[in-house]
């Protein structure tokens, strides 16, 4: 056994000192500083074994300023005071140089909301250590195992700090810990394996459960052993938590942002309907129910934002400089500066509805069960059309039933369409972590058309 | 930093590694983006860091630290044999490196203009000029032009001797013009989608000549707006040689990651339909398709003196007149299939180890002559360029992909723009169905700066050369529209 490496971050205290400092070396009209720490861990494993295993401590501190309506962002991730003088003396650098951006905003001010102090930090989490990890991993490679199946997966526990100060008197900071597990079990290699999936992601690392997350996985690959090969086209589907929480991703990327919606890509038009009545769909970074993140990048509190009600578009997500320009208050969502993506959601909620969860094939006469979707990308932003392949569970659904595994299809479909076609939404949500940032809690759906444009090969011959 | 290099490693041994290697890693980058007439963005970033790899009876740990102090080498090395120690409670069969003799040498970038050198007013300047090249066009509604370098200064040394050090100097721009309406976001890109980048100077930006592209760029994004949508059903498709080269990237590049190949990426970005059972007898494409692995290649995102193993930089072929006949390789996998690393070990920075990355993974001209020639020996066909979507299973067998934009080959001519267009595949069909590829006056060696792999997730650079090739029967026009 290992015990945990003491914790090499910086203390509060230390980390006010290196803003502060900052905040003075500048001589700018507006000047922001960002600091982020982190200590991160990840224990991947394959083939039945841990094959990586990896930790790293990091620290980052980022000054933007804005002087004379000019913009210059700097960073560093070394914290001494030679370090800190010279970042905020590039900042400023870039800032003399730079064409005055007449879009730029102010910098936001105090918070009007208040962020329950370490919601969302749980130190178990962050002093978890490798022997926990690799526990994690060896109860789900022996769940795999007992089904002869090979399984891989990563089990990842970490920290991260972020705390901002302004010149416009902002001051903000919050500590969030996370802990995820995911499997991918398979019958082999080669050729169209039965696969099956699980995760588990949680602010805390007792609440991972890894039994459980390898027998869902290993029950999912078992079933999936003979798939056949169904022809494409539209099908009745239910989309499993995994395939919800994915396309809800995508939606955030390219439509619920306010760039988004300013420069005219978005397929939300404000105050029409967009998805079905049964739809509501926000953003809720300070819940708890959720894996929380209540700061955004420029240390503004997240407000709860109600992007889809009842079908309706609502509301986007803004950050200061979209906030100025739209006439509105950011509502919390600003990523790293310089950033050129807008604001973005990242704690996505879809409200749950009255279905149980084990009763959403019962009505299907012949369709489809998605586990998961793989690889997906926008096809046309402006109508929300996605492609992607199901993966690690697609199942035939006659008579309200799962007879058959079939083998892995593409899927090219306008989401807001399908959204305004589902017929029954589980009760029970789930959280399920996103690809890039934050997670979402979301439910299973059954959709009443669902279009797949192609099959996969069965072998890799032409 | 030579004693925080020994340290490490001397911690390292002492805790029982039986091998240990120390990549020393200082980065500084710089982004501009101008943004209808406007600096949206300019930024000055540097990070610096290391990060120590240890086995210990065959198990693998690895920490890393922004800390670059002597006793934060010591813990940082101790930690990463607790961590190997860990891994040995999950551990079935031990990992076994080939025997690539340690390596001492260097290597810096050929840069023939510091990027980072010339003034600010001047790279603000050109983007300027290429933003306004584009306002001249009326109905269009966002304009990007983007500038970017990158420097990486990096020390790898490692418990059997070897020691390298490598300066790589990346550069890139590009701009992109934005057309919409009610219903239509169109857009186009210069040199590419995302702009192109290459190991080398800001010669290479010059060379681009970016406001002389500016307002026919802009011109093609508006006219797609109006344009009809591309027609679905089988066709013969050209491509344009940067969208060959994602083609390549994604049905060819990470299938022939060895890493893959044995699973040991099945939990995020997937296997690999080219199992080791067809290695020197699988039909990948027609017997015009040969294409290299070649870290080696002048000026590409992909080049190298030393992989981050301290392999030295190779051309391997991958695909031989059509047949699979080689692997991406490390130190690890390559004597799995009885050969020796061929270097395409890459790490994104100080915090990540070593994954099998594609280096300039390069579809070797043909004969085809040039893009006119091609298309003038097309009869009836479609014509897309420039990425605008892509996706492919976890085996790469299912593709699809979108350009931005396209246009109907009526008798041996462009004929008609369309909007929209994709097209769809399975891979070995696909390449089996290439009968031309145009010759070395249309071949360029394109940047792909954004590759995603691994847990944690690592950024590779990487690069394809290519050339405009034409593919018969291929499902195009894919969806509901």
């Amino acid at each position: 056994m290992v015990t945990p490496v003491e914790p090499v971050a910086p203390g509060r205290d230390q980390v006010t000192s290196v803003l502060e400092a900052a905040l003075a070396a500048s001589r700018a009209e507006a000047t922001e500083v960002v600091y982020v720490g982190s200590d991160d861990a990840l224990t991947r494993f394959a083939n039945n074994q841990v094959h990586q295993n990896v930790r790293e401590h990091d620290t980052h501190l980022q000054v933007r300023v804005i002087d004379g309506g000019r913009l210059g962002v700097a960073s560093t991730n070394r914290l001494d005071e030679d370090a800190i003088r010279d970042v905020v003396a590039r900042a400023g650098a870039i800032a003399e140089r730079a064409a005055p951006n007449p879009k730029l905003g102010p910098l936001p001010g105090p918070n009007t909301r208040e962020a329950e102090r370490d919601v969302g930090y749980v130190s178990a989490t962050a002093e978890a250590s490798p022997d926990r990890r690799a526990e994690g991993a060896r109860a789900v490679i022996a769940a795999g195992a007992a089904e002869n199946l090979i399984v891989s997966g990563s089990y990842a526990t970490g920290t991260l700090a972020v705390a901002v100060a302004n010149s416009s008197g902002l001051r903000a900071e919050h500590r969030t810990t996370h802990a995820r597990l995911l499997t991918v079990m398979m019958d082999r290699l080669g050729g169209d394996a039965a696969s099956g999936y699980a995760n588990a992601a949680s602010p805390d690392v007792s609440r991972i459960d890894a039994a459980a997350v390898g027998a869902e996985a290993a029950d999912k690959a078992a079933r999936s052993r003979g798939a056949i090969e169904l022809e494409a086209g539209d099908y009745e589907v239910v989309l499993e938590e995994y395939a919800v929480a994915t396309v809800l991703d995508y939606l955030g990327f390219i439509g619920f942002g306010a760039l988004a919606l300013e420069e005219g890509r978005s397929f939300m038009e404000l105050g029409r309907r967009v998805m079905g009545e049964n739809v509501s769909i926000w953003d809720d970074g300070t819940d708890p129910a959720g894996v929380p993140t209540p700061i955004d990048f420029e240390g503004v509190v997240k407000a709860r934002v109600d992007l889809v009600r009842g079908g309706i578009a609502t509301a986007v997500v803004h950050d200061s400089s979209t906030a100025h320009r739209a006439g509105t208050a950011s509502t919390g969502h600003a990523l790293p500066a310089p950033n050129l993506w807008g604001p973005l959601p990242t704690n996505l909620f879809m409200a749950g509805g009255d279905a149980p969860r084990s009763d959403l094939a019962a009505p299907i006469e012949r369709g489809l069960w998605v586990t998961r979707f793989h690889y997906v990308n926008p096809v046309h932003a402006k109508r929300a059309i996605l492609t992607g392949m199901t993966k690690d569970g697609t199942f035939l659904i006659e008579n309200g039933r799962l007879t058959r595994p079939v083998l892995n299809l593409r899927f090219t479909q306008s989401i807001p369409e399908a959204f305004s076609e589902i017929t029954a939404i589980s009760r029970e949500t789930r959280i399920v972590p996103s690809e890039y940032f934050g997670a979402s809690r979301v439910p299973a759906v059954r959709v009443g058309r669902f279009s797949f444009t192609g099959v996969t090969a069965r072998e890799g011959s032409g | 930093m030579q004693e925080l290099i020994d340290r490490a490693l001397d911690a390292a041994e002492r805790g029982g590694a039986s091998y240990a290697d120390v990549r020393l890693v200082e980065r500084e980058r710089e982004e501009l983006t101008v943004k209808n007439g406007a600096l949206e963005a300019a930024a000055s970033t540097r990070s610096a860091g290391f990060g120590v790899r240890v086995m210990v009876d065959g198990a693998w740990g690895f920490s890393a630290s922004s800390l670059l102090e002597r006793g934060e080498a010591e813990r940082v090395a101790r930690d990463a044999v607790d961590i190997a120690r860990a891994s040995r409670l999950a551990l079935r069969e031990a990992a076994v490196l080939d025997d690539t003799p340690p390596q001492s040498g260097s290597y810096r970038t050929p840069v023939a203009e510091d990027p980072f050198a010339v003034a600010m007013d001047e790279k603000l300047r050109l983007l300027l000029d290429a933003d306004a090249g584009m306002a001249r066009v009326a109905g269009v509604s966002v304009r990007e032009s983007s500038f970017s370098a990158g420097r990486e200064r990096k020390t790898f040394a490692s418990s059997e001797g070897a020691r390298v050090e490598q300066e790589i100097v990346e550069t890139g721009a590009g701009l992109e013009a934005m057309a919409v309406n009610e219903t239509e976001m169109q857009q186009r890109s210069y040199p590419q989608s995302g702009g192109q980048h290459v190991t080398g100077g800001f010669e290479a930006v010059r060379a681009m000549a970016l406001p002389d592209h500016a307002e026919r760029v802009a011109e093609e994004a508006v006219a797609l707006l109006a344009a009809p949508q591309c027609p679905s059903g089988e066709m013969t498709l050209v491509l344009e040689s940067s969208q060959v080269a994602l083609q390549i990237h994604e049905s060819c590049g990470h299938p022939t990651e060895l890493d893959r190949v044995f699973g040991t990426e099945a939990s995020y970005a997937g296997t690999s339909f080219l199992t080791t059972d067809k290695l020197g007898g699988f039909r990948y494409g027609s017997e015009l398709v040969s294409i290299d692995a070649d870290a080696t290649a002048p000026g590409g995102l992909g080049t190298f003196g030393y992989d981050d193993e301290g392999v030295p930089a190779q051309r391997a072929p991958l695909v031989e007149r059509g047949v699979l006949v080689g692997y991406l390789t490390s130190r690890e996998t390559a004597p799995r299939i009885g050969r020796r690393s061929m270097g395409s070990a890459r790490a994104w920075s100080w915090n990540r180890i070593p994954l099998i990355r594609m280096t300039n993974v390069n579809l070797r001209p043909g004969d085809a002559g040039s893009l006119d020639d091609l298309i003038a020996d097309t009869r009836d066909g479609i014509y897309m360029a420039t990425n605008k979507s892509w996706s492919i299973d976890d085996r790469r067998l299912n593709f699809q992909f979108g350009d931005q934009i396209g246009w109907l080959i009526r008798n041996g001519r462009l004929d008609r723009m369309v909007k929209n267009p994709t097209y769809t595949g399975i891979t070995p069909r696909f390449w089996g169905g290439c009968d031309a590829i145009c010759g070395e006056s249309e071949w360029t060696l394109w940047g792909v700066p954004n590759c995603g792999k691994g847990e944690p997730g690592q950024v590779g650079h990487v690069a394809h050369g290519a050339a405009p090739a034409r593919f018969r029967g291929v499902r195009v026009g894919v969806g509901r529209w």
